[in-house]
């Protein structure tokens, strides 16, 4: 089924019930041209699999990278991707644009 | 995030209540408010105003900086008339992320068969709708073309504020339905958020291409054009 606002987050709630470690990463800020609005949400869950977006999929895999080590220290992480970054980031926005990810540990 | 804020949010938004988690950056500290606490919040102005909006994003606060994951009740529609616009709509409505749920006290439309996977209830509009607690955050197209399971529903829906209100008629079907309406008491400003001829124009003959047009429409009333409670300039514009 297609993935909507609705029920990320109360799949993030089940994976969390069922005992999972969970992270949720949030669109806080974007610039130029974003795939995904403010406020986007991607979970993940401890073994990598993932719900939802927070780009057009340029930038999910890394963002799933960075939130499974979210999951396993508990620290929050804000990660930045696009074209301006491409030398600090391996991956960039293909759009062009630049977004601001939140990821954090849902303890 | 905190495992029962997530659980919180997630109550909220079954229960269709607006709701905005506070989270400080770059430090983290969360704080989740509900709409009915809004008042007594530090940021009392400032998550009013977001919720105004809808919009998730940063924001400045003495110095402070925080963002708001706002959360507003999924957008619904509810559709008088099991008819066979209806039974386009349905799957569209359905990939667009809308909460679709189908009403027609008429039996021989309101059939599982017809409406497979939908919620689809086969009663008169004015016994349901009161339990269905319309708001905001709801759209309502009525398509039976009937006054009588049509204008409870267009009733309810001005009365609640609905975002959307599209009723299908010609303009002398109109013409008519505003009598009625201006008779029941409603404003002229209020009957001119009805949308009619429903739909925008596409040049649309079929009912799977007035589905689409009709959808295109709601989708436009939700996401273009301020809620209800903030455009009362549109009254003014309105044939």
């Amino acid at each position: 089924m297609l993935a909507t606002d609705e029920n990320i987050l109360a799949r993030a709630e089940d994976w969390r019930k069922s005992g999972k470690g969970v992270a949720i990463a949030t669109v806080t800020e974007t610039w130029g041209s974003a795939p995904r609005p403010v406020g986007s949400h991607l979970v993940i869950d401890d073994e990598g699999n993932f719900l939802g977006s927070v780009s057009g999929g340029c930038v999910e895999g890394e963002v799933v990278t960075e939130a499974m080590d979210t999951i396993a220290d508990g620290k929050p992480r804000m990660l930045e991707f696009g074209v301006a970054d491409e030398a600090a980031w391996r991956v960039g926005l293909s759009c062009g644009g630049r977004i601001r990810v939140y990821v954090e540990k849902v303890v | 995030m905190r495992f029962d804020v997530l659980t919180a949010m997630n109550g909220e938004r079954a229960a269709r209540r607006a709701c905005v988690l506070v989270t400080e950056m770059p430090g983290g500290d969360q704080r989740f408010v509900k709409a009915a606490d809004l008042a007594s919040d530090p940021l009392a102005d400032i998550l009013e105003a977001s919720l105004r909006t809808g919009k998730s994003g940063m924001v400045e606060h003495e110095g402070r900086s925080y963002f708001l994951t706002v959360q507003t009740p999924p957008a619904r529609l509810l559709v008088i008339g099991a008819v066979h616009i209806t039974q386009a709509l349905a799957p569209m409505a359905r990939v667009a992320g809308f909460d679709l749920t189908i009403i027609d006290p008429r039996t021989a439309f309101a059939t599982l068969e017809r409406f497979p996977d939908v919620t689809l209830i086969a009663d008169w509009p004015q016994e349901i709708i009161p339990t269905l607690g319309l708001d905001r955050y709801t759209a309502v197209a009525c398509f039976t073309h009937d006054p009588k399971i049509d204008d409870p529903g267009l009733e309810a829906a001005l009365s609640a504020d609905c975002f959307y209100v599209g009723a299908l008629g010609s303009r002398k079907t109109h013409g008519k339905r505003v009598e009625r309406l201006k008779e029941k008491g409603f404003s002229d400003e209020q009957i001119a958020r009805i949308r009619a001829p429903v739909g925008i124009d596409i040049g649309a003959v079929s009912p799977a291409e007035i589905a689409v047009s009709v959808l295109a429409e709601i989708v436009l009333s939700l996401r273009k054009k301020p809620l209800r409670a903030d455009a009362p300039q549109r009254a003014g514009a309105a044939a």
